[in-house]
């Protein structure tokens, strides 16, 4: 079975594997959740450049997400989970034996040396506007003094000073919550090896130069295979809306019946454009570039992030050792992947196919020899 | 006039609970382990559901029910029995086009059926699928074409198609019988070669699972079709194929540990344990009072409801494996686990 080597797992580059002759560098995301703030203007640039239609209106009661998960029509989803401080111990326990050992089949990093717990420092340079800081902020029209925007602790107080005072005593008050967010934009992972594509029937899922993974929805006949195929379920068949009685409904909608997930804007790369979604990211959270710059990226960030005293962060994706091959989209967690409705070690399912065609090859030979043995058998 | 777009909703979450933490629902027989919680998302499902409605289930039976009967055909063919081979040839024609009519209704698209026929992708089971199948209906096609020319042409013109009917006869008979096994077995790597927890974990035994179950139905279709002298080999096949569905099911169950749950819940619970009880009760039938033609025939029907009871039971498992996060995650952790452990070993 050596023909089906190194193209249904391990690390490869999957862009030459698909027969595209000196393709460009491979590219990728990579999406820091540690500094995303949930504004959801991924999900509203991916829907509109890729006019992408209505999903379903209603409140979820899951935190601030309602728009619940990646599907056909939802391509960039932002996550939102609401933790206490165990959890949060429990996941820096987590990140640290992540780093101590490294990921599991894979080399340690070895442990950062962590310095003393704190709050988040703001960056040198940046300053919070308070009352005696307002001469860049534009013209809106807002107060930007009165309550919230000064803490009076005397004159020789820095910014910073003042910032960890107010926490100190929201922490003594009780008025601090025992409380984080986690906040994430998943996306599809363009997996090195992707399930989608390895089971797709009528080759409309194909392999781009830029390694990503796109559906033609002209070719698609809709069998639906790719979406119990892809470890992550990410790719969805648009299905038709009927009405009481089963009969299809005439809607506007495009590409009905057909599967659909995120292109990585396949459209927009091929004019050196980057995807909607990191275009309109507000905080970086969501960064574009070539896949090896964003491995390398998300590397340097946890290892940042470790030194600092959060060991909860953790790269998710991105690993070629991994069941996928490694993913095209790189991620930052803090916490255990299934947290944010992520798998926890996702292994492409045509890595095991040479073997479930060897057994069910078994099979089919012994219903022929068990036959055959009927008929030779019979009496009558 | 166009109507707003209304989705279907989206699969609500089995229980609330509160930030997705959740015990094991079930504690049977390992009451040692201790209780494991894990983390979801909302206990929102990780993998998604096949899109697949009743037509997977129901394709899965009448391929299964196609590909036994053609190999019951062949063999009648080469062993000459005349009747056995007409009858199995029928049903077998009839089973390919009910199975390819529900394949064909459960696309998206079902305009672009033919899509299938742009490439030959050997990652890609339903694409060799649906080349096996069209190697398959080739063949049956003419097998019963020339078993519907014998019953209905007229005696001068069946001596002026002397020339052609015998051979087409023969090579119809070998090459159904050289397609029908691989058609009964693809259609388990077809369930397997997912992400759904419990279809792909049961790779191994899963083939033997529907190669059994095909040669049951085929084997009671065979005896209410056709008198009992010429259903020895369907009796055969018959008894032999319930009793390899039955010991792979139990050796795959086993296998399966915690995925095998979703076999014993809900609706798929219920088609697997009609499944198992229409089996036995059908290759006992066969047994006892296989060779009077109104036992055979309810024993044929037995089986017949057996084998389709098992594949609607097995589509079912699978499903509900993938809606439910803890039969993503936990053989997950419980993976990742062994290999770290294995990791600390070798540096130790």
């Amino acid at each position: 079975m050596s023909l089906w080597r190194n193209q249904l797992h391990g690390p490869t580059d999957p862009a030459k594997d698909a027969g595209w002759e000196d393709p460009p560098p491979r590219k990728g995301f990579f999406t820091d959740t540690s500094i995303c703030i949930g504004c959801k203007a991924c999900e509203v640039a991916c829907k509109e450049w890729n006019q992408l239609p209505m999903d379903h209106l209603g409140m979820t009661g899951d935190s601030y997400d309602n728009t619940s998960a990646l599907g056909a029509s939802t391509w960039r989803h932002v996550a939102f989970v609401e933790q206490d401080a165990e959890r949060v111990e429990q996941a820096r326990e987590s990140g640290r034996l992540l780093a101590e050992e490294g990921p599991a089949g894979g080399p340690a990093t070895g442990p950062r040396t962590p310095v003393a717990l704190g709050l988040p420092s703001l960056r040198p340079g940046l300053h919070r506007i308070t009352e005696q800081d307002v001469s860049r902020a534009p013209a809106t029209g807002l107060p930007l003094t009165g309550p919230g925007t000064h803490v009076d602790i005397g004159p020789e107080a820095t910014d910073l000073e003042a910032a960890e005072m107010a926490a100190r005593q929201a922490a003594v008050d009780g008025t601090l919550p025992d409380f984080r967010w986690l906040i994430a934009s998943d996306v599809c992972k363009h997996c090195t090896h992707a399930g989608c594509l390895d089971v797709c029937p009528t080759g409309a899922l194909f392999r781009t130069e830029f390694g990503t993974v796109v559906v033609q929805a002209d070719v698609c006949n809709g069998c639906g295979y790719c979406v119990p195929a892809c470890p992550f379920g990410v790719i969805e068949r648009r299905d038709r809306p009927t009405d009481a009685n089963g009969e299809r409904l005439k809607t506007a909608v495009k590409n009905e019946g057909v599967a659909q997930k995120c292109t990585l804007c396949y459209d927009r790369l091929e004019i050196g454009a980057k995807p909607a979604c990191a275009q309109a990211c507000p905080t970086t959270s969501i960064q574009f570039g070539d896949l090896s710059e964003m491995r390398q990226r998300a590397e340097e960030r946890v290892e940042a992030l470790h030194t600092k005293g959060f060991t909860e962060a953790r790269v998710y994706g991105g690993d070629e050792l991994d069941g996928v091959g490694g993913t095209g989209s790189v991620f930052l967690l803090l916490d255990e992947p299934e947290v944010y409705g992520l798998p926890p070690d996702p292994r492409v399912t045509t890595a095991d196919l040479p073997d479930i065609f060897r057994k069910a090859g078994f099979a089919a030979g012994s219903m022929l020899v068990g036959a055959a043995i009927a008929f030779l058998g019979a009496r009558s | 006039m166009t109507v707003p777009y209304e989705p279907p909703a989206t699969e609500p979450a089995p229980t609330p609970r509160r930030e997705g933490r959740r015990k094991r629902r079930r504690q049977r027989d390992d009451v040692m382990v201790p209780t494991m919680e894990f983390e979801s998302y909302y206990g929102r499902n990780i993998v998604k559901p096949a899109p697949w409605k009743a037509e997977i289930p129901a394709y899965l039976f009448l391929g299964g029910l196609a590909a036994g009967t053609g190999l019951l055909a062949s063999g009648g063919e080469m062993t000459g029995r005349a009747e056995l081979q007409r009858n199995a040839r029928l049903v077998s024609l009839a089973a390919l086009s009910g199975s390819t009519a529900v394949l064909v209704k459960d696309l998206g698209k079902p305009s672009r059926f033919l899509n299938m026929m742009r490439t030959v992708k050997l990652t890609s089971p339903m694409s060799i699928g649906t080349w096996i199948l069209t190697g398959f209906g080739g063949f049956t096609g003419i097998a019963a074409a020339t078993e519907v020319a014998k019953m209905v042409l007229p005696r001068p013109a069946k001596a002026e198609l002397a020339f052609i009917l015998p051979a087409a006869t023969r090579v119809s008979s070998w090459g159904a019988g050289a397609f029908a096994a691989p058609l009964a077995a693809y259609t388990a790597v077809l369930l397997s070669d997912t992400a759904t927890p419990t279809w792909h974990e049961a790779y191994r035994q899963l083939p033997f699972v529907f190669v059994g179950s095909a040669l049951a139905a085929s084997g009671g279709a065979a005896m209410i079709t056709t008198s009992v002298d010429e259903c020895g080999p369907a009796r055969n096949v018959a008894v032999g194929g319930a009793v390899v569905d039955l010991v792979a099911d139990a050796i795959m169950e086993r296998h399966l540990g915690m995925l095998a749950e979703p076999m014993h819940e809900g609706r798929a619970g219920a088609y697997l344990r009609a499944a198992k009880v229409l089996t036995v009760a059908g290759a006992a039938l066969t047994l006892i009072g296989g060779r009077r033609r109104p036992v055979a025939a309810l024993a044929g029907a037995a089986l017949l409801a057996g084998s389709a009871c098992t594949r609607f039971g097995i589509f079912e498992a699978g499903i509900a494996s993938a809606k439910d996060p803890r039969y993503t995650v936990e053989p997950q952790k419980a993976r990742l686990a062994a290999r770290r452990e294995q990791q600390r070993q070798e540096a130790s």
